[in-house]
């Protein structure tokens, strides 16, 4: 960016893009899915001593999530499940406030709710009691799970990141203590109270999907029509402009975080009290980070949040079957096959918000990157200008 | 570009689509599913996946009648995969982690036309369904005649005892009886093939965790630091074997085989025999046992030594073999080990006592154990289990139920923490 004529070019810029069109986006990431799932495919063929043929991985994928109608309904499940947790964390990331604390928030809340249980049992108060006590309790156990790094972060700037993490391996060493409590002859299990939880509806897949529907109704307009939405997208763009607009910037970053930790104690509600029954420092099945890939994919819209979640739960349970039905007895490749389709999935991400110019295609008179990469002998104090919009326009 | 797309996404999906209906129509009808608590990786899981397979092919089954699905954990994702295994038609279903069993049970009350099978479970016995089964086997014996090999190698390093005295380490997962009747087992045996004049003590550290493989290996280093010179484990990862290949210890090892040269022996439970006789059900034959311990006779029971042995080491293990098979030694011969009591509350609330179920005498021999056979939430004993046969007196392990319940905490063997 010296502004000299003569500087030799790179090989390639990156240049963000603005114009593609979402009937191009979809097809671009389902392209990107599809190869992704090819090449695993492929991958696993080649690891498996069961089976040569490639394409009979697409056959267990599907098989493992539509083959029967209980995992049909298991695949609206924990998709609905993933979607809650990706619905937690979209408003605290909109606010760039970077909330990595959804599994401890959703483990607390299971401990909590596993406690009342216990209590309920013991006490012989009914379940009704039980319940009403369970959904304050879990909500607020979130809650304060989150509302630590918030308050924290609005009065002392710490770093949300790191006091988000660390709370989260608080939360699973505090299970790991009461399990000890709890069961002192045990080996690290508890046994599920089935007396005591939420009433099952239909099935017991059917609440989580229900309440997990309406909560994206409610997060699909409080997001994108209410007042505190917008509020909290602008401290997310600049505390500075929100500060001038008259607004609370502590307020408001306390705020989200009591909405973001309220539904990941519902998450952990439904969690304990309607499929578990029981807890464990992994109750949380590692959720609340695969929702920051889930809401990331999405661009933080909760309508984009649904196929996203639904998506890697497809992949998820569909390679649950693939490693039963090629005889894959070790993690090993069922992971490094999730990472080629998540790799394929981020990287295409990449390329649909930005695109390569090479230095053989630069045409002027299109490109208007170069162009204002020419333009600034004349006018130095327009480069820098334009140079500080671009550092802003590819941060966005 | 957008075509190039298009025809690619048609292709993959048509070719997707002709799999799926080429892969209807030729499978047999499903047998037998086994549930792990993690994979291959895990010793423990191995031994239970490479048996079922062993047991499934000597059976004839077809691959497409049987499969495994491992990395289950203890919540309802067993629920589920047991349940998804009986709506795809599988009659025989097993799983092989402590804390499957809950889930199981569930699973068996719902499908009653299904056998459900589970190792190391405490519950069959007092649930009394007709389709749901515990098994284990008698493998504190096995664990014996380990010890006594590693006793016997410890009387050739006798530069390494301290006043008469060897210090072993033993890596356990969990503080509770099928652990502890494991390494009291071990430990006994140890003792037992020592020479006149020697003693040993043992420290055991938990790792709250059936499968960390640097946890372990920490853990291993620990004890041998503390000066152990021989080292076993009962946890599934290469961690702890390790950790004495690389200081030169002598280890013993549970489940199979480490391959290492410090390995003086293992002992395993084999688990086609039962396997065997879980799909002869499946396939029209008799039931198995409500509650089934499999033993040395019917080589459930397996140990073998490894490279790191003293001389003469096979014949002197197959007579106290034979001497355990015959009934003239007993593992837990309470003449072999002291016990101290202490009431609960003595050192402040939370002090859930020593050993509280125990009898015993003056000298610290135990007389009588209210063992804690039946589970309940509290853990109360409910069975009396010493017996005495031929004037010797013994703790009866495995023989009220399968799964373990020697939980007491011998002398001699000092705990370093307590994980449950």
């Amino acid at each position: 960016m010296t502004g000299n004529k003569t500087v030799h070019e790179p090989l390639f810029h990156v240049v963000k893009r603005e114009d593609m069109s979402v009937k191009k986006k979809l097809l671009i990431y389902a392209a990107a899915f599809v190869g992704g799932l090819l090449l695993v495919s492929i991958f696993c063929a080649l690891c498996s001593e069961d089976t040569d043929n490639p394409f009979e991985m697409f056959t267990s994928m599907f098989d493992g999530v539509f083959g029967t109608q209980r995992r049909f309904w298991v695949f609206l499940r924990d998709g609905a499940l993933l979607l809650g947790v990706s619905l937690a964390l979209l408003p605290a990331f909109r606010m760039k406030f970077w909330n990595l604390g959804a599994n401890g928030q959703i483990v607390i809340s299971c401990l909590v709710g596993y406690a009342l249980m216990k209590w309920g049992k013991e006490s012989g108060v009914s379940n009704a009691v039980v319940v009403i006590l369970m959904i304050i309790c879990c909500v607020g156990a979130g809650i304060i799970w989150a509302a630590i790094p918030a308050v924290f972060k609005a009065f002392f700037k710490t770093n949300e990141t790191l006091f988000t993490l660390m709370l989260n391996y608080i939360a699973e060493g505090l299970v790991t203590v009461m399990i000890t409590i709890w069961a002192p002859k045990g080996s690290g299990s508890l046994s599920p109270i089935t007396e005591y939880g939420l009433p099952s509806i239909i099935n017991d897949q059917f609440l989580p999907i229900l309440v997990v529907t309406l909560l994206t109704v409610v997060m699909f307009f409080y997001l994108n029509k209410s007042k505190h939405g917008y509020e909290l997208a602008v401290v997310g763009e600049s505390e500075n402009t929100a500060k001038y607009a008259g607004m609370n910037v502590k307020f408001i970053t306390i705020r989200t975080l009591i909405l973001s930790g309220a539904i990941c104690g519902l998450i952990g509600l439904l969690l304990v009290g309607g499929i578990n029954h029981s807890v464990n420092p992994t109750s949380h099945a590692g959720m609340g980070f695969t929702a920051i890939m889930t809401s990331w994919l999405a661009n933080f819209n909760p309508l984009v949040t649904i196929v996203t979640s639904f998506l890697i739960i497809f992949i998820s349970l569909g390679m649950g079957q693939v490693r039963q039905d090629f005889g894959f007895y070790n993690d090993a490749i069922a992971n490094v096959a999730l990472g080629i389709v998540y790799f394929f999935i981020i990287a295409c991400h990449f390329f649909i918000n930005y695109r390569l110019v090479f230095r053989s295609s630069k045409r002027p008179d299109e490109d208007s990157f170069i162009m204002n990469r020419k333009a600034p002998e004349k006018k130095p104090e327009t480069e820098i200008k334009e140079t500080t919009e671009e550092k802003q326009g590819g941060n966005a | 570009m957008k075509k190039v797309i298009a025809l690619l996404l048609t292709l993959a999906m048509s070719v997707a689509c002709v799999a799926t209906l080429a892969a209807c129509g030729e499978k047999a009808e499903p047998v037998a599913a086994l549930i792990t608590l993690h994979g291959s990786s895990s010793t423990y899981d191995k031994n239970f996946i490479d048996a079922f397979n062993t047991a499934c092919q000597n059976k004839g089954l077809k691959k497409s009648q049987y499969t495994v699905k491992s990395d289950i954990d203890e919540d309802d994702s067993c629920y589920t995969a047991a349940a998804d295994f009986a709506d795809k038609g599988y009659k025989a279903i097993f799983a092989d982690s402590f804390g499957h069993e809950d889930y199981m049970i569930k699973a068996a009350k719902e499908f009653t036309n299904v056998q459900f099978y589970h190792a190391t479970g405490t519950k069959a016995h007092t649930e009394k369904l007709a389709n749901f089964h515990n098994a284990f086997a008698s493998i504190y014996e096995g664990r014996y005649l380990a010890g006594y090999a590693a006793g016997l190698l410890l009387n050739t390093m006798k530069n390494k005892a301290k006043n008469n005295n060897f210090q072993v380490g033993y890596i356990g997962a969990y503080t509770y009886a099928e652990v502890i009747s494991g390494y009291t087992a071990w430990f006994l045996g140890l003792e037992a093939a020592l020479d006149e004049g020697y003693t040993a003590t043992m420290q055991v550290q938990f790792t709250g965790k059936w499968y960390d493989e640097t946890l372990e290996k920490e853990v291993a280093n620990t004890l041998i630091g503390n000066g152990a010179v021989l080292i076993s484990q009962h946890a599934d990862s290469m961690g702890a074997p390790t950790a004495c290949q690389n200081a030169t210890v002598p280890n013993v090892a549970y489940n199979g085989s480490t391959g290492l040269n410090t390995l003086v022996a293992y002992s395993k439970i084999n688990w086609v025999p039962y396997f065997e006789m879980m799909l002869d059900q499946a396939m029209g034959g008799a039931a198995v046992a409500t509650d089934y311990t499999g033993t040395m006779e019917n080589s459930s029971v397996q140990w073998a030594l490894g490279p790191n042995v003293a001389e003469g080491t096979l014949e002197k293990v197959q007579a106290v073999e034979k001497e355990l098979k015959a009934g003239t030694r007993q593992v837990f011969d309470c003449s072999t080990f002291t016990v101290t009591k202490r009431a609960a509350g003595t050192n402040g609330e939370n002090d859930f006592g020593l050993n509280v179920n125990a009898t015993i005498d003056e000298t610290g021999h135990l007389l009588q154990y209210h063992a804690d056979v039946d589970t309940d939430v509290a853990f109360t004993g409910d069975t009396d289990v010493v017996k005495t046969v031929n004037g010797m007196r013994y703790f009866a392990e495995s023989d009220k139920r399968s799964a373990p319940y020697f939980d007491i905490q011998i002398d001699r063997i000092t705990l370093l923490n307590a994980i449950f």
